[in-house]
């Protein structure tokens, strides 16, 4: 869904949260209207920065509804965490953060959220395994950590068999 | 081939040729993907960042994926070695500074390289003279597809191939071109340009040295967009309308000042090829402002004693690093420890110029 600018027809790129008199106050415009309005975003801001900026700003709205820390249960990433580094933890946050990383996908996207390019000849059924093998990859490091080897030794196996196993043709 | 090799010789995109080489310096396709079935690169423990290291020098050196492909292991490099990567373009300077297992593997004539272990596992890149950018997707797609025969990369059906960034996914694909735009500044004109990029969403920063305006002829603009476009369709619109565009601002400008200022443009680069070969020191951003003003003197054709090849050359074996490297290897010391106090390597600098120049 892409939103108008709030003073013209032209799609907004451009969102602000701003707090006036405790009261919440949401701008979209887009970059000509931001600049006569004296907001500018200048062109060789690198893209982190400008993700940064947005970050941060959506940061006030979320604090105002205290929730649980959001994590990934796989790679143990915290969504604060990423907000800090710009950088995710492992390829499941994209779905553990998937309300979060929406907005700001949409934002350094220019509202695209679906991927429509290059797939890997394997795409289909190497999503799933590739999720699985994650996943068994991080009981290994907490079973080392914990230090149970034969758990430890256990899954190593099991990761093994999961890679090897040939993942089936896509139908054509 | 060694690092100490490279030093004397001019990467292969630095030629001064291929089409709109008077604007395009160089032409650079990168593609960004991450190992399946691993976490990215800030959540690997140290043995898990070494085994991918390991595990993908092996693939990609067996994979044969260009001509004499060889490996340097960045994290086993000393400081001037990394230096030296990043000034040629084959590392990024966050990946010489990293202090994680990595390292990068380089075709024999350096239009092809991947990093292994930057902010994504693989960061592969072909880097061509002059605007040759469908040329350069079509090799690196070819590259992807034969590494994807012996590895899986993290892909998802909705976001495409997964990135630690997310300005980085969907495709993973980042094109850009570095640009000469002396004729721009000279006008005052270069808001044009930036405005151009900026209405298509397009990054442009200033190259050589972050952020000063000591350097600031030279452009690299890139594509932003990652996610939601076709790989060719990224490349088509950067091929068929952006570049064309800015180069044609250039180019008017280019006239513009040759019919008006004709004088002013000789006395320019005449003064600028006269101090380059008397000069006895020489820090990097005036070398750079001078070799800019020369390489719009040849363009002109207002002068033709000088080459663009020599100038695209002298503009990367006078980065401090290759300064550095160069004279070492005429002492013949192999690794210099302690960096070079900045105006030795001024003096060096120069030296090299006067020679490459005729100087006296
Ligand atoms: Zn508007
Ligand atoms: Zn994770």
């Amino acid at each position: 869904m892409k939103k108008k600018c709030d003073k013209c027809d032209k799609p907004a790129t451009i969102h602000l949260t701003e707090i006036v008199n405790g009261q919440k106050m949401e701008k979209h415009l887009c970059e000509d209207c931001a600049e006569a309005e004296g907001i500018t975003i200048k062109a060789n801001i690198p893209i982190s920065q400008l993700l940064e900026d947005f970050v941060l700003q959506t940061v006030g709205e979320e604090e105002e509804t205290p929730s649980t820390p959001m994590t990934c249960e796989v790679c143990g990433m915290t969504f604060s965490e990423f907000r800090d580094k710009g950088q995710l933890g492992c390829p499941n946050d994209y779905e553990a953060f998937r309300e979060q990383l929406l907005p700001i996908l949409a934002r350094a996207q220019d509202g695209n959220t679906q991927h429509v390019g290059k797939a890997p000849r394997r795409a289909g059924t190497a999503q799933q395994k590739q999720m699985a093998i994650l996943r068994l990859r991080s009981q290994l490091k907490q079973a080392i950590t914990a230090e149970q080897y034969e758990r430890a030794a256990d899954l190593r196996d099991q990761i093994k068999q999961v890679e090897a196993a040939e993942p089936e043709r896509p139908a054509e | 081939m060694t690092l100490s090799d490279l030093t004397h010789r001019t990467s292969e995109w630095l030629r001064g040729v291929g089409p709109m080489h008077d604007v395009v310096i160089s032409s650079r396709v990168r593609l960004a993907r991450n190992l399946a079935g691993m976490p990215f690169l800030r959540k690997c423990t140290a043995q898990q960042q070494q085994e991918i290291a390991d595990r993908l020098r092996t693939e990609i050196l067996s994979a044969n994926l260009a001509e004499g492909v060889f490996h340097v292991d960045v994290a086993a490099a000393g400081p001037l070695d990394r230096a030296l990567l990043a000034e040629r373009h084959l590392i990024s300077r966050q990946h010489a500074d990293a202090k994680h297992p990595r390292g990068v593997a380089v075709s024999g004539d350096e239009t092809f390289a991947v990093m292994i272990n930057e902010e994504d596992h693989v960061r592969m890149q072909v880097l061509r003279s002059g605007m040759q950018m469908r040329d350069a997707f079509e090799q690196i797609n070819a590259v992807d597809d034969r590494l994807e025969e012996r590895v899986d990369f993290a892909y998802s059906n909705r976001y495409g191939y997964l990135t630690a960034c997310p300005t980085n996914v969907g495709t993973g694909l980042r094109v850009s071109v570095m640009l000469h735009l002396p004729a721009l500044r000279l006008t005052g004109e270069l808001d044009k340009a930036v405005h151009a990029a900026r209405d298509m969403r397009l990054a442009i920063r200033g190259l050589y040295g972050e952020g000063t305006d000591a350097s600031g002829d030279f452009f690299q603009i890139s594509n932003q967009i990652t996610l939601g476009r076709a790989e060719e369709d990224i490349v088509e619109e950067f091929l068929t309308q952006i570049v064309p565009e800015i180069l044609n601002y250039e180019r008017k400008a280019r006239e513009a000042l040759l019919k008006h200022n004709s004088v002013e443009i000789d006395d320019k680069v005449f003064r600028a090829l006269a101090l380059l070969r008397s000069a006895r020191r020489l820090a990097s951003d005036e070398m750079m402002a001078l070799l800019s003003l020369l390489r719009l003197g040849i363009n002109l054709q207002r002068i033709d004693e000088v080459d663009l090849k020599t100038v695209n050359e002298l503009f990367l074996i006078g980065q401090p690093a290759h300064v550095q490297k160069m004279h070492a290897l005429r002492r013949g010391l192999e690794g210099p420890t302690a960096a070079m106090p900045p105006e030795e390597r001024d003096e060096i600098r120069a030296e090299v110029l006067r020679q490459r120049l005729g100087g006296t």
